[in-house]
């Protein structure tokens, strides 16, 4: 399958980062010569067996890879439609995908000879992940997260603290994920000669957004050698959640050259469709440029960037990965977005129907699964990327619905 | 030929170093910013760099990114900006605008080239666009005698510095320190040498910023360098004329500081 110019869809991106038109790469000089040497050194390790070795020993030793493909029984009776499959990334060590890109990017800092690591987190996944590949490999590890996030996903900010990073509250701006991006780009402006930024998802300047997909494939590879051994086939359809859209370009790419399968990202919807009541920029957003990337974003006719919001601290990201800008405008995948209060409604069918807790994040691929199912025939099958788990938010939600402690 | 080149031209027929004040546009607000623009001309300052405020700047420190959330949490557009470049056209000094890449991208490179060069805008520099990605704002830029000036870095290898300085017109803003901007007490010992090696590699002027705030800063680079950049020492001074009764203490105040700045320049250079 090809876009306009011919390429082959999972032949992207190209010398330059580029997606078709998206992607880049867009950042200050000094951080020029750091993104070279990623480029290069993560060029190098795919060639070499022993770095794909020790990262596929650390996926089945110390995260628990491959994650399982679990058949949601009582959930698809509910629906009366197409049958629900969740590939099971909530089971991963530190309960989310996140740990599949930081084991890996934690093994370049190491072949760069960098020391210190630092990163961005929303949800604070991404965060425990981080701090948790840094206290394997013995590097010091910095956090930055927006202080709303802070309050909002408390228990992973105590994780990450008992894994011995720094965690600093990022009180500009909207003082949540996107805030928090700005202060780890400006740290890493002083400290780029020493150390690594470990991006959380497919998002920031070249070689980000690819090395990010890449690791976070496995999901997808895994996912379609198990759809196949199990059933002989393919699935109909595969859903996932989009924030920045790492765990649906992990779970999506490999499945791009199987015109047949269907892709669906589901964004955060909000509170409605207003401008800084959802954060669903492929949904509702235009082309511009943030973080270092050309993508879909939202942003005001001055090209500020506009304010978000999500239930969800993961999602609450006005920017989104641009390879599913790319997967959007050629066709290959659809992105439609969940409201907040639908996305509750997902979390307690599947705690209700299948004592499985997802994150707030996940619950939304889980209410647009919810739907889309009933309107399916029973020989359909939907793959879900149940891409974490829900402890982090249970504070949040006794807030959200009221409950007493 | 921008009205940058005229102006460096002509500087360096007289000997003379520039020194090149950044300000963030409209900051308290546009009528004060076009004050102390014409105050800071009057005791002598050269080119004036004139901030676009933006949401998510990556290359700014706390003092300016400050300045940038103040002023779009209070509403300021980008009219009021072109407002402001309007008002200060007939000043004789070169305004050069610096504006993320986001921004420009937004309201389209012609449009936003022919606003810039409608409001007598002699020079873009846009932090966040890289000489890979420069083509086509370098294009619309060269169709209107802007000059589109880049930035070479400490970490900026030889053979990058050189093709960026091939790309560049105007002049060369060589930053000083890795990192972002904000006033420091010491700049790196290794900075003079790295900017007398890029004079080497090309015939435009360079200019330093970064970090630069202190007399000292002032002696210590104006042997090497064409210009001098200094934004968030007067920044910060400015932050203070937020109280509409300190407006004129304000302006004295960037005033005295611009003229300490000069005197050493002048005295340096010489």
């Amino acid at each position: 399958m090809s876009d306009p110019n011919g390429t082959e869809l999972s032949h992207v991106p190209d010398s330059a980062g580029r997606f078709g038109e998206f992607g880049g790469r867009y950042v200050p000089e000094t951080l020029t010569r750091a993104l070279d040497q990623l480029s290069a050194e993560y060029t190098k390790a795919k060639q070499d067996p022993s770095f794909q070795r020790e990262l596929n020993g650390l996926f089945s030793d110390f995260v628990g890879r491959p994650s399982p493909l679990y058949f949601a029984k009582r959930l698809t009776e509910m629906c009366g439609g197409a049958q629900i499959w969740l590939k099971r990334e909530d089971l991963n060590h530190t309960g989310a995908h996140k740990i599949n890109n930081t084991l890996g990017q934690a093994l370049l800092t190491r072949r760069m000879g960098k020391n210190r690591v630092i990163a961005e987190t929303g949800a604070g996944q991404h965060g425990v992940a981080t701090a948790t590949a840094c206290a394997h490999f013995g590097i010091p590890c910095s956090v930055y997260m927006g202080a709303e996030d802070v309050r909002r996903q408390s228990p992973n900010v105590y994780s990450m603290k008992l894994l011995g990073a720094e965690v600093i509250s990022v009180e500009t701006g909207s003082r949540t994920l996107r805030d928090a991006i700005n202060e780890a780009m400006r740290d890493w402006m002083a400290s780029v000669e020493t150390t690594h930024y470990i991006i959380g998802s497919v998002v920031g300047p070249h070689p980000f957004p690819m090395i990010v997909r890449d690791f976070q494939s496995v999901i997808g590879i895994e996912a379609r050698a198990q759809c196949l051994e199990r059933w002989g086939q393919l699935p109909n359809t595969v859903i996932a959640c989009v924030g920045g859209g790492s765990n649906a370009a992990g779970i999506f790419f490999p499945f791009v050259e199987d015109e047949e399968v269907e892709l669906i990202g589901v964004e955060a919807g909000g509170r409605g469709v207003s401008i800084g009541d959802h954060a669903a920029p492929l949904s509702h957003g235009a082309h511009g440029i943030l973080h270092g990337s050309y993508s879909y974003v939202m942003q005001d006719e001055d090209g500020q960037t506009s304010d978000v919001h999500s239930v969800s601290a993961g999602l609450d990201y006005p920017g989104v990965g641009p390879e599913h800008s790319y997967w959007k405008d050629s066709g290959r995948a659809t992105y439609t977005d969940c409201l907040d209060d639908d996305a509750m409604a997902g979390f307690e069918a599947l705690v209700k129907n299948e004592g499985i807790l997802p994150a707030l994040e996940t619950s939304h691929a889980i209410a647009k699964t919810i739907e889309i199912a009933a309107q399916r025939s029973s020989d359909e099958i939907i793959l879900v990327c149940l891409s974490g788990r829900g402890d982090k938010d249970a504070a949040e939600i006794r807030r959200l619905r009221g409950d007493e402690s | 030929m921008s009205d940058v080149d005229r102006l460096f031209a002509d500087l360096k027929a007289k000997q003379q170093k520039a020194l090149m004040p950044f300000l963030t546009a409209g900051d308290p607000n546009i009528s004060f910013t076009a004050r102390a623009m014409s105050r800071l001309e009057e005791v002598g300052c050269h080119l004036f760099e004139v901030g676009f405020p933006y949401s998510d700047p990556i290359a700014d420190g706390p003092i300016i990114q400050a300045s940038y959330t103040r002023l779009l949490d209070r509403g300021l557009k980008q009219a009021d900006i072109w407002q402001l470049l309007k008002n200060t056209q007939s000043m004789n000094s070169p305004r050069v605008g610096m504006c993320s890449y986001a921004i420009i991208h937004r309201r389209g490179l012609r449009e936003f080239t022919d606003m810039a060069n409608g409001h007598g805008v002699a020079g873009l520099i846009v932090p966040d666009l890289l000489v890979e990605e420069s083509g086509p704002l370098r294009a619309e830029c060269q169709a209107r005698d802007i000059s589109l000036i880049p930035l070479i870095t400490p970490t900026t290898p030889p053979d990058r510095a050189r093709r960026i300085a091939d790309a560049a017109t105007g002049f060369i803003y060589y930053v000083s320190i890795t990192g972002i901007t904000g006033e420091r007490t010491q700049l790196p010992p290794e900075l003079t040498e790295n900017v007398s090696w890029l004079k080497e590699q090309t015939p435009l002027p360079i200019c330093i910023g970064f970090g630069i705030s202190q007399p000292e800063h002032v002696r210590l680079l104006a042997p090497v360098a064409d210009g001098l950049i200094v934004g968030s020492a007067f920044v910060r001074r400015v932050a203070e004329a937020a109280d509409i009764a300190k407006e004129e203490t304000v302006l004295a105040e960037l005033e005295k500081f611009a003229k300490g700045l000069l005197a050493e320049l002048s005295s340096t250079s010489g």
